[in-house]
């Protein structure tokens, strides 16, 4: 009973906390929201939104468009495919096949890959590849790979080691004992893992471009910079049906997937 | 191993021909969307960009760490932990409504035969595919939208994060909601509660857990995109981070990486906490 109460008075402490938390990030921010609902405000808002229409669909842009959406594409998926090959090869020794000094090497690595956002990647990127969307697939697989190789590694760890250790006792070396002991078990979730963060780079390939790094995020900022918002709308839609695209069929091929394993 | 063991017909991989194929095949398929990334690793080797790179590196360390830098990355670290705080705090507000609006154990109307029926089915329709939209483009282009509109900084940022993370948590939120026992609501709304008492005293008492992990999870992946805002002028660490890369101060990356890495610890173990405590 007074363990509950404790409990309680810890919560609504907790709340309280939050509560002031949040004040005070709107203090701190001295964000004029009534500003924003002033009759000039609005006005410039509405002013805004109206340049977006009509979008620019004139044959040629959306060329233009569709190249800039494959282009956003390839990027995702040469920025997973990278990865999944790299990832795998920095997995071996993060999950401590290779002994100790490897092992924190290796995540050490992985772990500096994952902690940068993409984004400062293709910023960085920019600088030593240039503009255009080779640095948005470094970008992208530079922090892919630090992600995939972690997920790789603990599924490595977790794997029965029973197929291994009686291959070993058949007398098998150790390249053909992870070959055909290891892999098989741990393929299908890995391949899951590489299918999930596609589906995630597609929605971040997209704004890579914000810094330079290529694609449709390229041109709504380059159009957006010269106040062309006609052709910017259209930008934006194809993003949209981009990110909803890749949602839905995501979520198919995840239903699919699991409908095969269970 | 030999090659004459190699041809021994026991140890030939029996798939070999087949994955040979798909091997060619994914060469040929790739082949073209390397053209199409612009795909150069020949670049990299390039003097003047391996120079660029090269010098820029050298500077990494020592990280900056001169007063009036220190102090402007304090003000950063403050603002982007504001950002993402009034951000969340605000599409709490937004998706609280929708999600009671969107989830179907709370429908009067589904109860049984009724008028309201299918006006009910189209307002919950509605509703989910007005949170699908506001998801569905990413917030930092929210942000760049809303900078450009009104020349905001840091409040760009946290509209930006209400409108997109609003969705978010209005569709999981939903989601949770449907997915706990229906029955209790179900009763309170049969014996003639209102939608609210269904929901306070029927289905929060099952989902409260979930939807208070769920939401202290969302504030920590708010940090993070607060951070990547700043690059379209959403201020807080990007926009100083932005400001280091196009000033070419490599030192002063370091430190702002170093203080984002502490920043996601802390919100990590701040998080644990809450979720300790809250749950």
């Amino acid at each position: 009973m007074t363990a509950h109460r404790g409990q309680r008075a810890a919560g609504l402490a907790c709340l309280a906390v939050i509560a002031l938390a949040v004040i005070a990030s709107f203090r701190f921010l001295a964000v004029d929201f009534g500003g924003l609902f002033e009759p000039q405000a609005r006005h410039r808002m509405a002013r805004f939104v109206v340049e977006f229409f009509p979008p620019d669909v004139s044959p040629a842009f959306l060329r233009q468009v569709g190249w800039a959406s494959l282009q956003t594409l390839a990027v995702s998926l040469l920025g997973t495919l990278i990865p999944a090959i790299a990832g795998g090869v920095l997995a071996l020794p993060a999950a401590g096949r290779l002994g100790r000094l490897p092992k924190w090497t290796a995540r050490s690595v992985l772990n500096g890959l994952r902690s940068v956002p993409e984004l400062v990647w293709a910023a960085l990127m920019v600088l030593a590849a240039g503009l255009g969307p080779f640095a948005g697939t470094l970008a992208l697989a530079l922090h892919t790979t630090g992600v995939l190789g972690r997920l790789f590694a603990e599924s490595l760890e977790n794997a029965s080691t029973v197929p291994e250790t009686a291959l070993r006792d058949l007398g098998a070396g150790p390249v053909a004992r992870f070959v055909y002991g290891t892999l098989p078990l741990i393929a299908p979730q890995c391949l899951g893992y590489v299918l999930y963060r596609w589906e995630m780079n597609i929605r971040m390939a997209t704004i890579l471009g914000f810094v330079g790094a290529g694609g449709l995020g390229q041109m709504l900022y380059f159009h957006l910079s010269l106040f062309q918002q006609q052709q910017a709308a259209t930008v934006l839609i194809a993003m949209t049906l981009l990110v909803l695209a890749d949602d839905t069929l995501s979520g198919r091929a995840r239903r699919a997937l699991s409908a095969q394993t269970h | 191993m030999s090659a004459a063991q190699a041809l021994r017909p026991e140890l030939r991989d029996p798939a070999a021909r087949r994955r040979l194929t798909w091997a060619i095949a994914a060469v040929v398929l790739l082949w073209p969307l390397g053209r199409l990334a612009e795909f150069h690793p020949a670049v990299l080797l390039d003097p003047a960009n391996a120079g660029v790179m090269g010098g820029f590196v050298r500077g990494f360390l020592p990280p900056a760490a001169d007063a009036e830098f220190l102090h402007e990355l304090l003000q950063a670290t403050l603002q982007t932990l504001a950002i993402a705080t009034a951000g969340v705090a605000l599409a709490f507000v937004i998706a609280v409504p929708l999600a009671i609006l969107a989830t179907r154990s709370l429908s009067i109307a589904a109860l049984g035969p009724a008028d309201g029926r299918w006006r009910g089915r189209v307002l919950r329709q509605g509703v989910r595919t007005l949170m699908v939209l506001a998801r569905s483009i990413p917030e930092i282009v929210w942000a760049l939208l809303f900078v450009r509109a009104s020349g905001l900084g840091p409040a760009a940022g946290v509209l930006a994060l209400a409108i997109t993370y609003g969705g978010m948590l209005a569709k999981v939120y939903a989601e949770i909601l449907e997915a706990a026992d229906a029955r209790p609501a179900r009763a309170l709304l049969q014996a003639g509660g209102g939608r609210i008492a269904a929901l306070c005293f029927g289905l929060l008492p099952l989902a409260a857990e979930e939807l208070v992990s769920y939401t202290v999870y969302r504030w920590e992946c708010a940090i993070r995109a607060a951070v990547v805002m700043g690059f379209v002028g959403a201020g807080g660490l990007g926009q100083l981070v932005d400001q280091a890369l196009k000033g070419f101060v490599p030192g002063q990356v370091t430190s702002i990486w170093l203080v984002f890495l502490a920043l996601v610890m802390l919100a990590e173990a701040i998080s644990l906490v809450l979720r300790k405590v809250l749950a």
